[in-house]
C-alpha cells in the first residue's frame, strides 16, 4: 500500500514538475523554421556552410543566411523559402563541378608502385602521389567516395568526369581532392579546359599526351578574350566565355573540352540557320550576337553570317520564336 | 568525509573501476558515439553532466524516501523515473537559460537518459554507502571515466578508418576487438593499492 502511494505520489509530482517546468521553461520557436526546413533538399550536405538543412533552415529565417545559399536545392527551393518568409529570391545560377584533368591516369608512368591505401589524401602524402604529373588526378577517387550524390563517374582512362546532370554543386568533392584541381563553374558554360600542369610544353609532353603545352593558341582564336594562358596553362574566364568551343578546335593537344561538340555530325559544331518561315525580324538575335555575325533589318528575315559566327548558340536561346535552328540545342 | 577518500573515490570511479572498461556499463553510446572526437566529447560532456545530478538527487530519494518508509525494493523503478525525468527538467531549463549549452550537449542529453550507466553509479551509491558529497563526486568522476574511455576510442577509431583492415574485420568487429583491448589495458589498474 505505502509502496503504491509512494509511488504513485512521485510520479505526480514529478509529472507536474515537467508539466510547470515546460510552461515556464517554453521556448518559442518560429514555426517557420519548421516550413523551411521542409522545402530543403535534406541532403546535409553543407555547401550552405552551416552545419545540415535545420542549422540552414534557422538561419534563413533569423535573416543570417542568404535565401538562395542552397546550393544543391537550386532556383526552386530558393523560391520556396522565399515564398515562406515573404521575400523575393535572387536569381540563382545553378553550379557545377568540373575537374581540370583528363586523368589519363592508365597511362601515366608512375615515379614508384604505390601499395598504400586508396585513397588520395593517404597518396598524396608520399611525395604527392605516385603519378609521373605533379598536377594531375591521382585516381585514387577521393571525390567519388566524398560526392553524396553519386554524380562523379570514372572515364575509360581512369581519371574522373563529374555527370552534371546529377551534380547540384554542393563542394564535396573540391574538399575532398588533395591536388585542387575541382572547382565550381556556372552549369551553362560548355567549354572547359581539362588539364592543370603548370610545366613547360615539353615536359608535359613527356609524360601527358593531353596536357596543356601552354602554346597559346586558345588565346589567339577567342572571340571575347575569355581564355588567357599563365604559367603555361590555359585558364578560361567562366564569367567572360561564351561557350562557342572554338579554343577546343584549335586545341593541339585536345586538352580544351567542348561538350556540345559531340551533339554534331562529324564531332564540329556549324553555325546555326535562321528559318526564313518562322523569323519575323525582331532583331533580338542581332543584338545578342557576341561577334556582329547577324544581319538584318526591323520586322525583315535576319541572316547568320558563317563566316564571322562563331558557333556559341546565343542567339538561339534568344529567339522567342524558335526560328534559329541548330544542333547544338 | 575527507579530501583524501574522495580521492580515492574519484580515482577508483575514473581509472580502477572505469564504468566502461572494466564494469561493462554504458556500452551502447561505447560503441555508438565513438566514431567521431567531436560527439564523443560532447556525449562525454552530457554524460558527466547528468551523472553527477542524478546521483544527488537519487541519493536524496533514497534517504529520505524510500529509506524512511522502507521501501528498498522499489530503488529501481524509482531511479529511473526519477532520472529520466529530472534529464527532461534539465533539457528544458538548458534549452531556456543556457542555449549555448542546449546546442553543445545536444541530442545527446536524452540519449542518455535511460542509459545503465547512469542507473549503475546511483546504485553505486547506495551500496557502497556513501555520504552525499561521495556520491556526487563518484557520480562526477565515474562521467570522467566514461568520456575518457569514449575520447580514447574516437581517437583510436579515427585513426582505424584510415588502416588497412583485413575486410573480415572492417567496422564493427576490429572495433570490438580494440574495446577489449583497452579493457585488458585497464585491467592494470585493478589491485592497486591506494591511500
Amino acid at each position: 500500500m505505502t509502496a503504491a502511494l509512494v509511488l504513485g505520489l512521485l510520479g505526480l509530482l514529478l509529472g507536474l514538475a515537467l508539466a510547470m517546468a515546460s510552461k515556464a521553461f517554453y521556448v518559442e520557436k518560429d514555426a517557420r523554421i519548421e516550413k523551411v526546413e521542409a522545402v530543403l533538399p535534406q541532403a546535409n550536405c553543407g555547401a550552405c556552410g552551416y552545419a545540415g538543412c535545420a542549422a540552414f533552415a534557422e538561419a534563413v529565417v533569423k535573416g543570417e543566411a542568404d535565401i538562395n545559399g542552397c546550393i544543391p536545392g537550386g532556383g526552386d527551393t530558393a523560391s520556396a523559402i522565399a515564398g515562406i518568409l515573404g521575400k523575393k529570391a535572387g536569381k540563382t545560377e545553378k553550379k557545377v563541378a568540373i575537374v581540370h584533368c583528363h586523368g589519363p591516369v592508365s597511362e601515366m608512368k608512375n615515379k614508384f608502385e604505390y601499395q598504400g591505401i586508396a585513397d588520395c589524401n593517404a597518396a598524396m602524402l608520399l611525395h604527392g602521389g605516385d603519378s609521373d604529373c605533379i598536377y594531375g588526378c591521382l585516381g585514387y577517387y577521393s571525390c567519388i567516395e566524398a560526392c553524396p550524390f553519386d554524380a562523379i563517374d570514372v572515364t575509360e582512362k581512369g581519371g574522373v568526369r563529374v555527370n552534371e546532370e546529377k551534380c547540384v554543386g554542393c563542394g564535396a568533392c573540391i574538399e575532398a581532392c588533395p591536388k585542387h584541381i575541382i572547382e565550381l563553374k556556372p552549369a551553362s558554360k560548355q567549354v572547359d579546359v581539362l588539364c592543370s600542369s603548370k610545366d613547360k610544353g615539353a615536359d608535359v609532353m613527356k609524360i601527358c599526351k593531353v596536357g596543356c603545352i601552354g602554346c597559346k593558341k586558345c588565346e589567339k582564336i577567342c572571340p571575347v578574350d575569355a581564355i588567357k594562358v599563365h604559367d603555361q596553362l590555359a585558364v578560361i574566364d567562366y564569367g567572360l566565355c561564351i561557350s562557342c568551343g572554338k579554343c577546343a578546335e584549335v586545341c593541339p593537344t585536345h586538352v580544351i573540352h567542348d561538350r556540345l561538340a559531340s551533339r554534331f555530325a562529324e564531332g564540329k559544331r556549324t553555325p546555326p540557320v535562321i528559318s526564313s518561315e518562322k523569323c519575323i525580324g525582331c532583331t533580338l538575335c542581332a543584338k545578342s550576337c557576341p561577334v556582329q555575325a547577324i544581319s538584318g533589318a526591323v520586322k525583315e528575315i535576319h541572316e547568320i553570317d558563317p563566316g564571322k559566327c562563331v558557333s556559341c548558340g546565343i542567339c538561339v536561346d534568344k529567339c522567342p520564336k524558335d526560328a534559329i535552328l541548330w544542333d547544338g540545342n | 568525509m575527507n579530501i583524501g577518500s574522495l580521492f580515492i573515490i574519484a580515482v577508483s570511479a575514473i581509472f580502477i573501476n572505469n564504468f566502461v572498461l572494466m564494469k561493462f556499463l554504458g556500452i551502447c553510446p561505447f560503441m555508438g558515439v565513438s566514431k567521431k572526437l567531436d560527439s564523443a566529447l560532447g556525449m562525454g560532456g552530457a554524460v558527466i553532466f547528468v551523472m553527477t545530478i542524478a546521483s544527488a538527487v537519487t541519493w536524496l530519494v533514497q534517504r529520505y524516501v524510500l529509506d524512511k518508509h522502507g521501501l528498498d525494493y522499489l530503488q529501481t523503478i524509482v531511479f529511473i523515473v526519477v532520472i529520466a525525468s529530472l534529464v527532461q527538467f534539465i533539457e528544458m531549463f538548458l534549452q531556456k537559460s543556457i542555449p549555448d549549452l542546449y546546442k553543445a550537449l545536444g541530442i545527446f542529453l536524452p540519449l542518455i537518459t535511460t542509459n545503465c550507466a547512469i542507473l549503475g553509479v546511483t546504485i553505486m551509491n547506495i551500496t557502497e554507502k556513501y555520504s552525499f558529497i561521495g556520491a556526487v563526486v563518484n557520480g562526477l568522476s565515474a562521467g570522467i571515466g566514461f568520456t575518457l574511455a569514449l575520447i580514447m576510442m574516437a581517437g583510436i577509431r579515427e585513426k582505424l578508418d584510415l588502416a588497412d583492415v583485413p575486410s573480415a574485420f572492417k567496422g564493427v568487429p576490429i572495433t570490438f576487438i580494440t574495446a577489449s583491448l583497452m579493457s585488458l589495458a585497464f585491467m592494470g589498474f585493478s589491485g592497486m593499492k591506494i591511500g
